[in-house]
């Protein structure tokens, strides 16, 4: 968006006049793009990870305690040495092995949680949609009560209780409060839908049930599920790492929220070791910051108001 | 005047006891799955303080006694219910014979004051953002930079509160790193002890303000485009009113009553993320109330910090369902709604 808006208005309108000539993709928007790229660096950080770097050094006391990254020198007058480029924790671990088992983690994470809440979503948003009457009643006001309740509270409960966890239970946990609101997303659009011209024409031309919600509504759905799914691989993101800071979520693996709860309980800011926290910080920082990119990319796909604005 | 309908506010109370009801008993559920025994912590935490405990057998008992796990679980649960409408949660296991009500109670003034001040701030200034970012008149500046600051608004508070902390507790030094007041001062309503208070709480405030003004200049921004097409703006624009008027008066009134919705769907998501905030920057609230009673597995206060935040909630967005009409007069509530 700002790359346009700095520009005068002439020659953006000439630019619009091009794209609109072009009848250009408007899945191909700057801000999509821009999004995809952050959250494939991470992956990309992952998995190249994986193959160059040696990975047993997550291990705690596995290197030095607390050495930080090269080019700066710690309290103790230490300088970074190009055997932990990024640092290490305060236990001993290196701070790079450690992004690069626990950014894709926490991504795993949002997106397996989001997928599970999505799937459950989009079931429940057609079978209300579509069929209506009492089981309509009854998927909107389970929606309605428990979009209301903060799902970080009742994993608190949970995880406390529970004591250690592993990732995948942590997300479908978490899945089961991100499919209210792609619930009620889909069953809105759907009832307005059901009214549309070419839906009822497939209607009259004897089309079956499934035919009609899979193969002509659910096409023109499309922009809105991702949207939704993106919004909600935010929710269960910050959730997740809302758990891991309090502590809870899983206690062996090595994510972003964790190392922060480390950090922040060994006194990481007070000692200066912005390494330690820092790091992950600014790693959920791009991730989160990816999300949005995409989600106003996806905006602008489906409501091609704000296209012009931008 | 809107007036609310019967069957509309029915509705709604009805909405709102089945949340709380719902929430209340998932948070009863789960521990009972659980294969922790709570006495069995007590029990633990006591031989951590002795060294060994005799009889280990019979204090088991007395405890779960007390405890009330010995009952049936539907007189467990119907007792719990009970004592959850009226703030009836226990003891704390961890700070003993202390209800845990009591704890809650001085926790919550702490969250509640945080809250209510960093929302009333970034309702007013994301708004006011969104809707400069779509009017003409606005210099250019509003209209580069606020989009740049709004991809870190992405952000949940978390990060940027330790950001924040950072830089302004730890590096320069401006504000203290922990808690609520300083230790220094007797709490009361003494200048002292407000000073200390607005010291403390500048840094928890400013780093939920910091993140969630661009959620509300975003969705301004969406409403300003819809209103700033529509007729009567353009009959004010032809009648000469000043701009500023226009944009005051016709543009942000019309186009800010939904967002006040929007407020109703995101409460949870903010509740939480302060929870977090106040954990990280030991501020005296709900958030390291929860926190220590999660170091300290103390489930009484667990469940009862959880209900009470999911009760805020619950109610929040039944007030805001309740009171829109009366904002809005252009929305009545279909009886059947």
């Amino acid at each position: 968006m700002t790359s346009q808006d700095n520009m005068p208005m002439t020659r953006a309108e000439k630019r619009q006049a091009r794209r609109i000539r072009r009848f250009d993709n408007p899945w191909l928007n700057p801000k999509l793009i821009w999004g995809a790229a952050l959250l494939l660096a991470i992956i990309a950080i992952g998995l190249m990870g994986r193959l160059l770097w040696n990975l047993d050094l997550v291990f705690t006391g596995s290197t030095p305690l607390k050495l930080p990254p090269v080019g700066f020198e710690n309290l103790r007058g230490q300088a970074g040495q190009w055997a932990n480029p990024i640092g290490t924790d305060g236990g001993g671990r290196d701070m790079l092995a450690l992004i690069i088992i626990g950014a894709p983690n926490t991504l795993f994470v949002g997106l397996l949680a989001s997928l599970i809440g999505m799937s459950i979503g989009i079931f429940l948003g057609f079978s209300a949609g579509f069929l209506g009457g009492r089981i309509d009643d009854t998927i909107r006001v389970s929606a309605d009560v428990m979009i209301t309740i903060p799902p970080l509270l009742i994993l608190v409960v949970f995880q406390s209780a529970f004591g250690d966890v592993t990732l995948t239970m942590m997300a479908i946990l978490i899945a089961g409060f991100v499919w209210q609101s792609p619930t009620r997303l889909i069953r809105a659009q759907v009832l307005s839908m059901k009214q549309s011209g070419y839906v009822q024409m497939a209607q009259l031309s004897g089309a079956s049930t499934s035919h009609i919600m899979f193969r002509e509504m659910l096409p023109n759905l499309i922009p809105y599920l991702f949207g939704s799914f993106i919004a909600s691989v935010t929710t269960s993101i910050v959730t997740a790492v809302g758990l891991e800071v309090l502590g809870l979520g899983p206690q062996r693996i090595p994510t972003l929220g964790r190392t922060i709860y480390e950090a922040i309980n060994a006194g990481a800011l007070i000692q200066n070791l912005w390494w330690w926290w820092g790091i992950p910080t600014l790693l959920l920082g791009v991730m989160f910051i990816g999300l949005l990119l995409i989600n106003l990319g996806l905006d602008e796909v489906s409501n091609p108001r704000l296209r012009k604005l931008s | 005047m809107g007036r609310i309908p019967r069957a509309y506010l029915i509705n709604r109370l009805f909405t709102l006891i089945l949340t709380v009801l719902i929430a209340a008993t998932i948070i009863w559920i789960i521990p009972r799955l659980s294969p922790v025994d709570p006495a069995e912590i007590a029990l633990g935490r006591m031989a951590a303080g002795a060294g060994s405990v005799a009889n280990s057998d019979e204090i088991l008992a007395q405890l779960r006694a007390n405890m009330g796990i010995d009952q049936p679980l539907v007189v467990q649960y119907f007792k719990y219910i009970f004592g959850a409408f009226v703030f009836d949660f226990g003891l704390s296991t961890a700070a003993f014979p202390t209800p845990v009500s009591t704890l809650i109670l001085n926790a919550l003034p702490w969250t509640l004051g945080l809250m209510i001040l960093s929302l009333v701030i970034t309702f007013f200034i994301g708004n006011l953002l969104g809707a400069l970012m779509v009017w003409e008149r606005s210099p250019k500046l509003v209209k580069v930079a606020i989009p740049a600051a709004m991809v870190f608004t992405s952000i949940p508070p978390i990060l940027s509160g330790l950001l924040l902390m950072w830089i302004f507790a730890a590096k320069l030094q401006w504000f203290p790193l922990t808690g609520a007041y300083s230790i220094f001062v007797e709490p009361g309503w003494t200048w002292e002890f407000v000073k200390s208070v607005i010291h403390h709480g500048f840094l928890p405030a400013l780093s939920i303000v910091v993140v969630t003004f661009g959620f509300w200049a975003l969705g301004m921004r969406g409403l300003m485009i819809g209103v700033q097409g529509e007729d009567y703006v353009k009959l004010a624009e032809a009648k000469g009113l000043r701009p500023r008027y226009i944009l005051y008066r016709y543009m942000i009134r019309n186009a800010i009553l939904p967002q006040i919705t929007a407020f109703a769907l995101k409460i949870g998501l903010l509740i939480a993320g302060q929870v977090l905030v106040e954990r990280i920057f030991a501020y005296n609230g709900m958030g390291k109330l929860l926190y220590d009673a999660i170091l300290n597995q103390d489930f009484p206060v667990i469940q009862g910090v959880s209900y009470v935040i999911i009760l805020i909630t619950a109610l929040s967005v039944f007030l805001v369902d309740l009171l829109y009409p009366f904002i809005d007069p252009r929305i009545r509530h279909e009886a059947t709604a």
